[in-house]
């Protein structure tokens, strides 16, 4: 066991990859000798060289469209797309081509690009830099869509993600980067599959369902209505698409009531697909409709704003104090 | 795997320069000017100016007044001599870094830390000094410019009198696509754009040669218009080239893509860190080449300028620095059902529904204030 933040945490765990595979190449703008940003990419290009570590041109749908010929021919690119604001440029070549190649080779193609992006806002910066776009991406057939909250799982997903023969859009909380815990890089033994959900507190009278930046703050929510005598089951889902629906449906059976938090917007947001996959499945489970909380819909605010427009505490126990009075 | 220098290979780049480091004064055959003292008296004051906003801007980052500050420290001559440049009827499209353009077309600068500082998203209005937003998601901008330019081509803004658009981006953004599709753009419709390309030798961490194999100003050849590379920490070449290009656009003749070869002499950001990736004597040598000491020397050095003037100057930047930042002191927050403005220009069900939800929500705080 060591101590890592998450951003720690996704550097050691690509740093593995690459030991593990001398096909897994890092590629971005500023991923080398900055190790990113962020620091998440830190001395991988010092210890595997320009050749793995690859400084790109300034163009996000270069990125993903080279990734596609480099995996094409063997390689394992894990592409940084340096904020989540950045990632549009390159959405052409996410949705026409990476995701939809494998299916239309008849599986004679397989594209293990990992997308790496930083995601969501809580860190006070200018625009284009504190959005939430998983729906564009979970909305696109053929893409893996996932999302760490914590350091341990940040060094598993990441490996899990490059291992992967699908293209995986990984999504980075950035505002959790320097959150710190025990992680255990021992091996791969104890790590739940990429593609499930987990619950990181058990409860009997709802269930919290949340990813990425909004499970800690959900975490926080299920201690304070403990206070209150409420007894909250807090569900990190990983993965967005596909869905644990299993794991989703066992809890909201169990709870009978769902309140959904993610800081896009609300509108079309991801909680829209569970709201109505919790409605189909646990229809009469439900003592209350599916809630949801998140952004309203209006561009992401500038950052003096952002407390309002970002669940809290306050407007999650809200929506909590919403299904119990139903 | 690096690129054989010998491919490709052309005559070594041309510099246009009219002011030497050493402040001596250089003839140019294409690009003559002629300025009475008290215009390049001004010059000297707009970069002395600048820089001073920039600084104190810089400063009231470190003191958490504002979030992040991208600074023009190294650029101000690129940015005042294009500028001035500009007359009232021309659109500038600025990046996140146009401090120095902002200032010479008005805008207040006051204005220019709010998007820093957090309390708004562009804070000016783009038609009162025809200088639009910042515009912070690299290249796009240049598309906006070209398009705009279309636009004073149909309203038969071009010829005699005419207007035009120019439009700034770094030599990194020359990689994106919005910038080449720009540049085609540009080139098949004529159109009466000026391309600004402030090539400060770095993108955050990444050196030129991660862009680009050639010089940026022999792209414009490719698309069929001409490109002309200017010492970017000159100001009265920039001046020159830029008014020339614009007359040119002005007046019909279409594009030309103007690299100004310069310098950015601080940190990306105040969020960078650039001791990470360049060394120190690189900003040791651009020193020598100070786009503000070149002209100071000048002055001096003929007799168009005593102390009195300087100090005079330098007077008034500190008073200007104080007076920015008071002003950003006082820079209110915005309310919070501020987040509900200005999204759409007509009324919206949604908008209004979560408007009136959020507001209530915000009431009953202020009822468990009183009762609590
Ligand atoms: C589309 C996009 N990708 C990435 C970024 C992050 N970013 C901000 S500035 C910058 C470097 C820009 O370099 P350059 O164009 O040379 O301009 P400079 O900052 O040097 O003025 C990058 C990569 C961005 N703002 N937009
Ligand atoms: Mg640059």
């Amino acid at each position: 066991m060591t101590t890592l933040t998450m951003a720690k945490a996704l550097n050691e765990g690509m740093r593995k990859a690459m030991e593990d595979d001398p096909k897994v190449l890092v590629m971005g703008e500023d991923v080398g000798k900055l190790g990113g940003v962020f620091r998440v990419t830190d001395g991988l290009q010092k210890d595997f060289g320009e050749q793995r570590v690859i400084d790109t041109p300034l163009a996000e749908s270069g990125i993903i469209g080279t990734a596609i010929g480099l995996a094409l021919r063997g390689y394992r690119p894990v592409c940084e797309i340096q904020f989540d604001g950045f990632v549009f440029p390159a959405a052409d070549q996410i949705i026409t081509q990476l995701a939809k190649m494998p299916m239309r080779s008849l599986g004679k193609l397989r594209l293990p690009v990992v997308v790496r992006i930083p995601c969501g806002g809580g860190i006070g910066a200018v625009e284009h830099h504190s959005e939430s776009p998983e729906a564009y991406f979970t909305h696109t057939a053929g893409l893996r869509v996932v999302t760490c909250s914590n350091p341990a799982d940040a060094y598993a997903m990441i490996q899990q993600a490059i291992r992967c023969d699908d293209p995986v859009v990984f999504f980075e909380p950035k505002r959790r980067y320097w959150d710190k815990a025990e992680v255990d890089t021992s091996g791969s033994a104890d790590w739940l599959p990429l593609d499930r959900a987990r619950v990181v507190r058990s409860g009997a009278d709802a269930t919290l369902l949340a990813y990425g930046p909004m499970v800690k703050t959900c975490l926080e929510v299920a201690a304070a209505a403990q206070e209150d005598g409420r007894s909250l089951e807090v569900v990190d889902l990983r993965s967005l698409n596909p869905l644990d629906l299993p794991a989703v449906v066992e809890s909201v059976r169990r709870t009978g009531r769902c309140v959904v938090v993610h800081e896009a917007p609300v509108f079309s947001g991801y909680g829209a697909e569970l709201a109505a996959r919790v409605t189909e499945e646990c229809f009469y489970h439900l003592e209350a409709p599916v809630l949801r909380v998140g952004g309203p819909s209006t561009p992401y605010p500038p950052s003096r704003l952002e407390d309002h427009y970002l669940p809290d505490l306050d407007r999650v126990l809200d929506a909590v104090d919403r299904a119990f009075a139903f | 795997m690096t690129a054989d220098a010998s491919r490709g290979a052309q005559a070594p780049p041309e510099l246009v320069q009219l002011l030497t480091p050493e402040g001596e004064r250089v003839e140019h055959p294409d690009y003559a000017i002629d300025l009475t003292p008290e215009e390049i008296r001004g010059l000297y004051r707009d970069l002395v100016l600048v820089r001073r906003i920039d600084l104190e801007a810089v400063a009231l980052q470190r003191q958490g007044e504002l979030g992040l500050w991208a600074s023009l420290l190294g650029q101000e001559a690129a940015q005042i001599g294009s500028g001035r440049a500009l007359t009232d009827a021309d659109m500038a499209f600025p990046t996140y870094r146009e401090h120095g353009v902002a200032w010479c077309r008005g805008v207040d600068p006051v204005n220019l830390l709010g998007l820093f500082r957090g309390v708004n998203h562009g804070g000016w209005d783009p038609a009162e000094h025809n200088f639009h937003l910042y515009t912070i998601v690299i290249g796009s901008q240049t598309l906006h410019a070209v398009g705009y330019a279309m636009g004073m081509q149909r309203d038969g803004a071009v010829g005699e009198d005419g207007a035009a658009s120019i439009v700034y981006f770094g030599d990194g953004a020359t990689s994106q696509g919005d910038v080449n599709e720009a540049f085609i753009w540009a080139s098949v419709f004529n159109a009466p754009v000026v391309f600004f390309c402030q090539n400060n030798q770095w993108a955050i961490s990444e050196p030129l040669e991660k862009q680009t194999r050639i010089p940026l100003y022999r792209r414009a050849s490719g698309f069929g218009f001409p490109g002309v590379r200017v010492d970017g920490n000159d100001v009265l070449a920039c001046l020159a080239v830029t008014r020339k290009a614009l007359a040119d656009a002005r007046s019909g003749q279409g594009p030309v893509l103007i690299e100004a070869y310069t310098y950015r002499m601080g940190a990306h950001t105040t969020s960078d860190d650039p001791t990470r990736y360049r060394v120190a004597d690189e900003l040791e040598a651009w020193k020598l080449k100070d786009p503000i000491e070149r002209v100071k020397a000048y002055l001096v050095r003929n007799r168009l300028a005593d102390q009195a003037f300087f100090e005079g100057v330098d007077a008034e930047a500190d008073a200007l620095g104080k007076d920015v930042r008071r002003r950003c002191l006082e820079m209110p927050d915005p309310g919070p059902m501020e987040m509900f403005e200005h999204v759409y220009a007509e009324s919206h069900g949604l908008v209004e529904a979560e408007r009136a939800e959020f507001s209530a929500y915000l009431a009953g705080f202020e009822t468990e204030g009183v009762e609590g």
